[in-house]
C-alpha cells in the first residue's frame, strides 16, 4: 500500500502543522541543522519500524519532516536522537546510522533500547530515540488514511476523514 | 510554506505574561469562572449593558494549538492533564473518601473551562429528577420544577448549538425541535439495533453539543475522533464560544487571576481579591458577584473566604457548603465479536437508551444506556506502545482492533452528606491556600443499580453473540467527572445554600451558576442543565436592583 501525498498531509495535520509540502524550510534556530542527515535518518528509521507492506516511505517522511523542522526544540530533541543513533552505528558497525543495512538499523535501535522504552521527549536516550524517532514516525504513519486503512480504518484517530465512515458497514 | 502550529511539546498556554490583570474601573458584575457558566452569564449580562469583568484561574488558551494539544492526547508521554496544561502545584488536592476521586482528570483549568475536554452530550432532566423525594422517596426535591427550566432549557440548547431528534419516547416534553438534525446512527449501532429489537429496548439518538452542520460561525464536525479531551475543529461547543462573544460586547476577561478570597460583610460581597502571575494582589470591586466555578473550587472559596461574620465560610449558615459532592458513577460492559464493529471512526457517542430511566424509585436509581462507537484500542494509540515495530506491529494491531462493542451508562449517586468538598489546611497550593479536599461517598443505591444495569448490559451482548471480556461494575466503578451539590438549591435557608434564583440565602449580592446547586444529579450529563442555570442566573441579576453595595 503506497503512502501518497494525501497521507503526508493528514499526518501534518493530525500533528499540528499545517502546510503546504511545497519549499524548504530551516527552523529559525541560529544554529544550522542538518536536515538531510535527519531525514536521510528517519528514512532509515521508517524502513525498519513501517510495515514491508508499506511504500513510498521516502517522500511521505521527507514531507513529514519539513513540518516538523518549524519547531526548534522539536529539531533539537531530534538531533539528539539521530546523534545517539548514529554514535551507536558507528561504534558498532563503522558507519552512520543510515548507511546500515536494514537489519543492522534494526539492531541498534535495540541496542539504544528504543525496542522496549516508554517515549519521554526529556527522557533517557533510550525514551527520546523512541519519542523522536520511533514513535513519531509511527504517528505519522498510523495517523494518516493509508495507515489507518492498514488496519481496517480509514479515519484514524487525528484524521479529519469526516463524519461518513462511522456510518458503513465493512462492505460498503 | 507557512507552518503556523507548534507540535505537541511546543504548545502553550499562550497567555500573555504582559497582559494588563488590573481591576476594571465600576464594574456591574464581577463573574468568577470562565467555564460555561460563567461565559453564559457573562455574555447575557454584557448583552444588557452591564460591565462585566471575569476572573479566571487559568490560562486563555491559543486556539492555534489545539492539533498541538491533540497530539498530547493521543500520544502516551502526556497524561491527561497534560493536554491542557494541568499545574500539580496549582491544581493540588486530596482525596480522602472510601473511593479515589481523580480531580485534575475531571476537570480542565482556564478559559473554556472542562467544557474543553468534555464529550459534549446534553440532555435535558427528567420530570421525575426535579422531584426526587417526592416521587421516588429518596434524595431531595428542587425548589423548581421541569417546567420552570424548560424554557431556559430550549435556550441552552439554541445557544450551545445542539444536534438532536425527537425521537427519544422517553425525554420530557419540549416544544421546538433541536437547533441541528442529530447525527446519523453508527454502524455498530446497527448491529446493536438488531439485538435490542429482540430484547424490546429501544434505541434512540443521542443530543450533542457538536455541529452536525454548521452552526454559530463554527464548522460542522469533521472526524478527528478526538473529542474527549480536545476538539481541534470547533465543532464540540466549548465555552470560549460564550466568553469571546462576551467580550465582544465590552466585558473584560482576565486570566491566570486566581480569586484567593471573596471581601465582605454581613450582607454583601464587596471585593474579590485575585491574585496575578507577576505576584501581585488585585481587589476587584463590583456590584454582584456571580460565582461559577464548578461543584469544587465554588465551595473551595466561599470556604477561603470565612469570616467574623462567617466563621465557617462565606454564604454557610446553613452548614452545608461542601456538602452532598456527587458524581455520575459509570457502569460498562464489552466484548468482542466474529465480525468488524467498525469502532473509532469518532470519538462521539450517536446512540443510548433511556428506557429504564423513569423505573427509579428509593431502591433503584436512574440510569441511562450508553453504545459506544470508539470500543477497545484506537490503532495509532496503540502502535504507540509496545516493543514491536514492523509486520509484527502491524499483525498486533490488526489482531487488536476491528471487532470490539461496548456499552457504558450513568448512574445517579444521592447526595449524602458525608460526601463532601472541604479544606485541607495540611497542603496548600501554588498560592498558600489550603487545597480543595475531595471527600466522594456514593452509598448502597447506586452500586446495587450498577449491578441491573450490568446485567441488561449482559443480555444485550449475549443477544449479539459477542464473547464479554470486560465489565465495570460496583466494585471498579468510578465517576463520569460530573461535579455536582456542593452549594445545593433550596427554599429553605437552614437546609441549602441558594434559593431557587440561584442567589445566596445569605449575601445579597451573590448568586452561583454551576452544577454546585444541583439538590439530585439524575443521571444525565449535567452541562446543558448547568447552561439553563446560567441563563436562569442571568435573567435573575438583571432583575435585582443594583448597586445594592
Amino acid at each position: 500500500m503506497e503512502l501518497t501525498r494525501r497521507d503526508a498531509v493528514a499526518a501534518l495535520s493530525a500533528l499540528g502543522l499545517g502546510g503546504t509540502l511545497a519549499g524548504c524550510v530551516a527552523p529559525p534556530g541560529s544554529e544550522p541543522v542538518d536536515t538531510d542527515r535527519l531525514r536521510e535518518t528517519l528514512v532509515a528509521a521508517a524502513a525498519v519500524v513501517y510495515p514491508s507492506e508499506v511504500s513510498g516511505i521516502e517522500p511521505f517522511v521527507a514531507a513529514f519532516l519539513e513540518g516538523r523542522l518549524a519547531d526548534p526544540t522539536h529539531v533539537a530533541g531530534l538531533e539528539e536522537a539521530v546523534a545517539e543513533l548514529d554514535g551507536n552505528a558507528r561504534v558498532w558497525y563503522d558507519a552512520e546510522f543510515a548507511a546500515l543495512s536494514v537489519a543492522d538499523r534494526e539492531q541498534v535501535l535495540r541496542n539504544v533500547g528504543a525496542d522496549d522504552a516508554d517515549e519521554d521527549p526529556s527522557g533517557m536516550a533510550s525514551e527520546r530515540v523512541r519519542y523522536y524517532v520511533v514513535n513519531d514516525l509511527l504517528l505519522a504513519l498510523y495517523a494518516s488514511p493509508t495507515g489507518g486503512e492498514l488496519v481496517g480504518l480509514e479515519n484514524p484517530q487525528g484524521h479529519a476523514g469526516g463524519i461518513g465512515t462511522y456510518q458503513r458497514g465493512p462492505n460498503a | 510554506m507557512s507552518w503556523d502550529r507548534a507540535p505537541a511539546g511546543s504548545a502553550e498556554s499562550g497567555a500573555d505574561d504582559d497582559a494588563d490583570r488590573t481591576p476594571v474601573a465600576n464594574a456591574d458584575v464581577c463573574v468568577i469562572g470562565a467555564g460555561p457558566a460563567g461565559g453564559i452569564v457573562a455574555d447575557r449580562l454584557a448583552e444588557a449593558g452591564r460591565e462585566v469583568v471575569i476572573l479566571e484561574a487559568g490560562p486563555r488558551f491559543d486556539p492555534d494549538d489545539r492539533l498541538a494539544r491533540q497530539e498530547r492526547a493521543i500520544r502516551p508521554a502526556y497524561d491527561r492533564p497534560d493536554v491542557w496544561d494541568g499545574d500539580p502545584e496549582r491544581d493540588a488536592y486530596e482525596s480522602t473518601g472510601e473511593r479515589p476521586y481523580p480531580l485534575n482528570h475531571a476537570r480542565a483549568r482556564g478559559v473554556g473551562g472542562s467544557t474543553l475536554h468534555w464529550q459534549g452530550m446534553v440532555m435535558r432532566l427528567h420530570e421525575d429528577d426535579f422531584d426526587s423525594a417526592s416521587v421516588r422517596g429518596v434524595g431531595a426535591d428542587w425548589p423548581i420544577d421541569y417546567a420552570d427550566l424548560r424554557p431556559y432549557y430550549a435556550a441552552a440548547e439554541r445557544e450551545l448549538g445542539v444536534a438532536g431528534a425527537a425521537d427519544n419516547p422517553f425525554a420530557p416534553p419540549r416544544e421546538h425541535p433541536h437547533p441541528m438534525p442529530a447525527f446519523p446512527p453508527s454502524y455498530s449501532d446497527s448491529l446493536f439495533a438488531a439485538a435490542c429489537d429482540e430484547l424490546e429496548i429501544a434505541m434512540h439518538s443521542v443530543p450533542n453539543a457538536r455541529n452536525s452542520e454548521g452552526y454559530d460561525g463554527r464548522s460542522a464536525c469533521v472526524g478527528y475522533g478526538t473529542c474527549q479531551p480536545v476538539c481541534p475543529s470547533g465543532a464540540k461547543y466549548d465555552a470560549t464560544v460564550h466568553v469571546e462573544r462576551a467580550e465582544r460586547k465590552g466585558a473584560t476577561v482576565i486570566d491566570r487571576a486566581p480569586v484567593q478570597r471573596l471581601v465582605h460583610g454581613p450582607d454583601a460581597i464587596e471585593a474579590a481579591v485575585y491574585a496575578t502571575p507577576d505576584g501581585d494582589r488585585h481587589r476587584q470591586s463590583a456590584d454582584a458577584f456571580v460565582i461559577a466555578c464548578g461543584g469544587v473550587e465554588t465551595p473551595r472559596l466561599l470556604l477561603l473566604s470565612e469570616s467574623s461574620h462567617y466563621p465557617d465560610g462565606l454564604a454557610n449558615s446553613s452548614g452545608l457548603v461542601g456538602r452532598y459532592f456527587m458524581d455520575h458513577l459509570f457502569a460498562g460492559t464489552g466484548g468482542v465479536l466474529d465480525e468488524p464493529t467498525r469502532q473509532n471512526h469518532v470519538g462521539f457517542l450517536t446512540s443510548e437508551s433511556h428506557q429504564f430511566y423513569d423505573e427509579a424509585d428509593a431502591e433503584q436509581a436512574p440510569f441511562k444506556l450508553e453504545f459506544f462507537n470508539y470500543d477497545g484500542p484506537s490503532p495509532v494509540e496503540l502502535a504507540l506502545t509496545g516493543d514491536d515495530w514492523g509486520d509484527d506491529l502491524l499483525a498486533r494491531l490488526r489482531s487488536d482492533y476491528g471487532t470490539h462493542i461496548g456499552m457504558g451508562g450513568l448512574v445517579e449517586q444521592l447526595p449524602r452528606e458525608d460526601s463532601y468538598v472541604g479544606l485541607d489546611p495540611s497542603t496548600t497550593d501554588d498560592h498558600g491556600n489550603p487545597v480543595p479536599e475531595i471527600h466522594w461517598s456514593v452509598g448502597d443505591r447506586v452500586l446495587e443499580t450498577i449491578e441491573r444495569v450490568n446485567e441488561i448490559q449482559e443480555r444485550i451482548l449475549d443477544e449479539l453473540g459477542a464473547e464479554i471480556t470486560w465489565q465495570v461494575g460496583p466494585e471498579g466503578t468510578g465517576p463520569a467527572y460530573h461535579h455536582m451539590g456542593t452549594t445545593r438549591m433550596g427554599d429553605d435557608p437552614t437546609a441549602s445554600v441558594v434559593g431557587p434564583d440561584l442567589r445566596t440565602h445569605d449575601l445579597e449580592n451573590c448568586w452561583i451558576a454551576s452544577s454546585s446547586v444541583f439538590p439530585t444529579g439524575g443521571a444525565m450529563n449535567p452541562t446543558l442543565t448547568i447552561a439553563a442555570l446560567a441563563l436562569k442566573a442571568a435573567d435573575h441579576v438583571l432583575e435585582t436592583e443594583l448597586p445594592i453595595r
